[in-house]
């Protein structure tokens, strides 16, 4: 799996439950090493194992740890940079779901060995989507529930979220979009470059 | 067409086109790059009063600028801030003027900022945000290649200060030298410590340059390494300066016959690039058993002043450690003992 993610799920429990749980974590799992390096790809049974560990150690499901990762990336100052990439998406909420037809290409084009599944977004109406996630990543649906709710508020949109599950071999979100401009949101220059 | 049915489908597809009439008087903008001078019309101003045209550079006139239809047109604003623009002219027919189209170019990280442009400021076609995500995904990615390149290279540079092997030659180095000393002097085992230099190093690397250097160097490591046994040790401890350490061997005839037997293997010349390299070697040698007491430091400073007592001799040289070196009154009795 790629340093990249790693590296998020790493900087989340640091950020959130702090280093030392991370370094027990680390331990636990037996890792060997204590930091995952953004731009190195590591075995996918490693990434997992610090997930199971992590679960294990805070007593809490994988959905939801991996929900608030999804909530981490995009409202922690650690990852603003992250945030304003997909701010790039679009202008509201709705062109930016609509942008995530090409998460994957703009990810690719950033970091060319970072494979994101690939989504596809239906409009049932002009305010009810669902979102079709391809497998590749176990858990990656559950990010995106977390990652949609917090770019919602950060363009100020109100918007009810579902996990629908499977179907077939894609995973299911539905999203339901409440109000579009139901409180400022956030600002985002084009000009201002994060750090 | 009509005028305004043309500045209709401007507005849209080009936010930052100029209509000029014939006399290069400007009637309408568009409205990102009205944005850029709010506090001035542009409407009514003079084209060449509001830029500067930067190229090409004969095009200096209106009836130039009319007529420079293939050109690539390069400009700026004459006040601040001066952004540069491109731009290209295309004439509207019957003489009703012409319409310039303008984009940022390459200052577009500038203008955003300078501008407080937002994405309803270009056309639903511009590149303009694909490549402002561009830059700041690829400078993201950047970043994190950086931060590890710095930990990788303090990753080696760590290694390297632990490492015992000469990097260049194979052989160990002088922090090996320094282990290996102790453990046999702490062992009591005896030996002999040979110190080679190879002459005439330096006008080598002078004059074929610093890679024929290294490939003498490799050479003459190889030739060390064949004239010495499996349980000999040998170093690489400075630019053109090696250690042998003989175990158990304190026999001087056969040391003689090695320090010979090395000089002459090392004087072979050594062919490199089409230019032959030729060095020398002058060795001195110390023996444990010429010391009642032997510590690393007065081992190394006895084979140092024998190398210089060979040095002194003439190139090619070797001498074994005599107490005469050490005092200034023998020294010039080296010849005699050689």
């Amino acid at each position: 799996m790629h340093g990249l993610i790693n590296r998020a799920v790493q900087s989340f429990v640091c950020a959130t439950y702090g280093r030392s749980c991370w370094l027990s974590v680390t331990q636990t799992a037996g890792l060997g090493f204590t930091d995952f390096e953004a731009m190195l790809i590591y075995d996918r049974d490693v990434s997992l194992r610090v997930l199971d560990t992590l679960c294990a150690k805070l007593g809490r499901s994988r959905d939801e740890i991996l929900e608030d990762l999804g909530t981490f990336l995009v409202s922690h100052p650690n990852t603003e940079a992250l945030r304003r990439l997909l701010r790039f998406g679009g202008v509201s909420y709705v062109e930016f779901l609509h942008s995530l037809d090409d998460l994957a290409d703009r990810a690719r084009l950033a970091v060319s060995d970072l494979d994101l599944p690939r989504l596809e977004l239906r409009e049932k109406s002009p305010t009810d989507f669902l979102l079709l996630c391809e497998p590749g990543l176990p858990g990656y649906a559950c990010v995106l529930v977390g990652l949609l709710r917090a770019m919602a508020d950060d363009y100020g949109a109100l918007v009810v979220l579902s996990y629908e599950g499977r179907r077939e071999t894609d995973e299911l979100i539905a999203i339901s979009l409440i109000e579009s401009a139901f409180s400022r949101g956030r600002r985002f220059d084009l000009g201002a470059r994060a750090r | 067409m009509m005028t305004e049915d043309l500045t209709g489908i401007l507005e849209r597809f080009c936010p930052m086109y100029v209509l000029l009439d014939d006399g290069g008087r400007i009637l309408n903008v568009g409205p990102t790059l009205q944005k850029l001078r709010p506090r001035h019309a542009m409407p009514g101003q003079g084209f060449l009063d509001l830029f500067e045209l930067l190229r090409p550079r004969s095009v200096t006139t209106i009836p130039a600028l009319m007529g420079a239809t293939d050109a690539k047109l390069r400009l700026r604003f004459r006040d601040e801030p001066q952004t540069s623009l491109k731009g290209a002219i295309a004439r509207l027919p019957q003489g009703r003027g012409a319409v310039v189209n303008l984009s940022f170019g390459i200052s577009i990280l500038d203008a955003v900022r300078d501008y407080a442009l937002t994405s309803a400021d270009f056309s639903a076609t511009d590149l303009a945000i694909e490549l402002l995500y561009l830059v700041e995904a690829k400078s993201a990615a950047m970043e994190a290649s950086r931060s590890l390149n710095l930990r990788l290279q303090g990753a080696r540079i760590a290694a390297e200060e632990q490492a015992f092997t000469d990097m260049l030659t194979g052989l160990k180095n002088r922090r090996a030298m320094d282990q290996v000393l102790s453990q046999l002097i702490s062992m009591q085992m005896p030996f002999a410590l040979m110190h080679l230099d190879l002459d005439f190093f330096k006008s080598v690397n002078d004059r074929f340059g610093h890679a024929a250097g290294d490939h003498v160097l490799q050479q003459a490591a190889r030739i060390m390494g064949e004239e010495t046994r499996g349980t000999d040790f040998v170093a690489r401890i400075g630019g053109d300066e090696f250690v042998l350490i003989f175990r158990g061997l304190e026999d001087k005839i056969q040391l003689n016959k090695l320090a010979r037997r090395l000089i002459e293997r090392l004087q072979e010349p050594v062919p490199y690039g089409g230019q032959t390299c030729r060095i020398s070697a002058s060795i001195g040698t110390a023996l444990t058993s010429q010391f009642p007491r032997p510590a690393a430091a007065e081992i190394l400073n006895a084979a140092d002043l024998a190398l210089y007592a060979a040095k002194r001799a003439g190139r090619g040289e070797h001498r074994f450690f005599s107490r005469c070196d050490e005092g200034d009154g023998c020294v010039a009795e080296i010849g005699r003992f050689g």
